[in-house]
């Protein structure tokens, strides 16, 4: 098999693609988790070109809309988060399914394990799901979720982010990554965020403030655009 | 191209809510007449089991082929239960390599964990399949036997058993696509 080689966990294929490395020791617990034996690169077979149909599950009417998911309305800021998943030559992913979840407006999760002494909001689960449209769009209604605490080192906090899952249109172009918020003041102390090396694609985890898209006396927009790896593998660069 | 790709980060420790609402892990009924069930912990470095870790599977169906009429192929567990994961679904056939000679039959898995800032990706191979494991292109490139034989699902009479270690002794080998 002379085009199978070998990669280290952190090496340049990962930072090519903008991914970080597995190891980033600011981040704690990647000391434990991270894989240091040489990754085998795979090549490109039915197995990995060929995607879950699951991606293309129906979704309900309001699946979309976290403020409309209990009786009443979530406390918070209201926001449309929309934007276009396209692959990596430009062409839309049509009817693929993501998956969002978040923190509520005051950086609580409903989840269990969630010990943040900061309140949970009845009218909000912060999960969601969508299907995108024929050119790759999607649109969540939500409430800008808060900051939240999580002990990695001292005075830890994360900068608030939405959580995103996507599957394209096959299993090589699964993704999930994080949605942050222009100019938040926590970045520079955020080891997640900062775990992606190269600056330009950290910048692509960051949405932009959408003024056209905000509807006048309802809700501000951000834009958030995703660039998945398509069906195909890209191609190797020798050197 | 792809340079303009968005990165991957961590899945996080809160994401069971959105994922996993609905029990996905059953690819076929249990009472299923050729239903095999693939069992297995996700281990950390210390040797600790991971138990906020999500695991998906891709694969085929008996006949070799990706999702063909009534079968997804894809199913995901959380690991709830002290890092353990557990599928039923039944045993996908063989299906072209690479310069279309055939692959061993095998499951695509993808791993997310808290602490894992980009999934692994790894495959299950078949421990009665060792004739079709011996010429198995991806296999076969893998030189070190221990390494090798950390793709190979165990018989455990009831369940193929499948751990997962993410880092140190004996760590699972995981492919970059
Ligand atoms: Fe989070």
């Amino acid at each position: 098999m002379k085009e199978m080689r070998e990669q280290s966990p952190g090496g340049v294929v990962g930072s090519r693609r903008g991914d970080p490395p597995y190891l980033a020791p600011d981040y704690v617990a990647t000391r434990l988790r991270a894989p240091k034996e040489p990754l085998i690169i795979l090549p490109s077979t039915l197995s990995d070109t060929t995607g879950p149909a699951y991606g293309r599950a129906p979704v309900g009417e309001l699946d979309n809309d976290l403020t409309r998911q209990h009786e009443g309305e979530p406390l918070g800021e209201r926001i449309i988060v929309h934007g276009r998943v396209t692959d990596g030559d430009g062409r839309p992913v049509r009817g693929s399914l993501i998956e969002v979840w978040q923190a509520n407006a005051a950086g609580r999760y409903t989840h269990h394990l969630d010990r943040h002494p900061a309140p949970l909001d009845s009218n909000f689960s912060g999960a969601g799901r969508c299907l995108t449209d024929d050119e790759g769009r999607y649109r969540f209604v939500t409430v800008k979720p808060g900051a939240y605490p999580w002990k990695n080192h001292h005075n830890a906090w994360r900068p608030a982010h939405i959580h995103f899952s996507l599957f394209g249109e096959a299993f090589r172009s699964r993704l999930i990554t994080q949605m942050y918020f222009p100019g938040d003041p926590l970045f520079w102390q955020d080891p997640i965020f900062n775990s992606v090396r190269d600056e330009k694609a950290r910048q692509r985890l960051i949405s932009s403030f959408d003024l056209e898209t905000t509807v006048p006396e309802w809700a501000l927009a951000y834009r958030f655009d995703i660039v998945l790896e398509g069906r195909r593998a890209t191609p190797m660069e020798d050197h | 191209m792809g340079s303009g790709r968005t990165p991957s980060q961590t899945i996080g420790p809160f994401f069971h809510d959105a994922l996993l609402d609905k029990d996905r892990s059953e690819l076929v009924p249990p009472d299923h007449p050729e239903a095999i069930r693939i069992v297995g912990t996700v281990y950390d470095s210390a040797g600790d089991p991971v138990p906020d870790a999500m695991v998906e599977i891709w694969h085929a169906d008996r006949a070799g082929r990706y999702d063909h009429e009534n079968f997804s192929g894809f199913g995901r567990s959380d690991t709830v239960d002290g890092g353990s994961f557990s599928f039923v679904t039944v045993k996908p056939g063989p299906v072209a390599g690479p310069d279309g000679e055939m692959q061993a039959p095998h499951v695509m898995v993808s791993v997310f964990a808290r602490g894992l800032l980009k999934r692994v990706v790894t495959r299950i191979y078949f421990p009665d399949e060792g004739e079709a494991n011996a010429s198995d292109p991806v296999l076969s490139f893998m030189e070190d036997a221990a390494f090798r034989e950390t793709l190979i699902a165990r018989d455990e009479g009831d369940a193929l058993r499948f751990d997962i270690r993410l880092q140190g002794e004996n760590q699972t080998a995981f492919f970059e696509l």
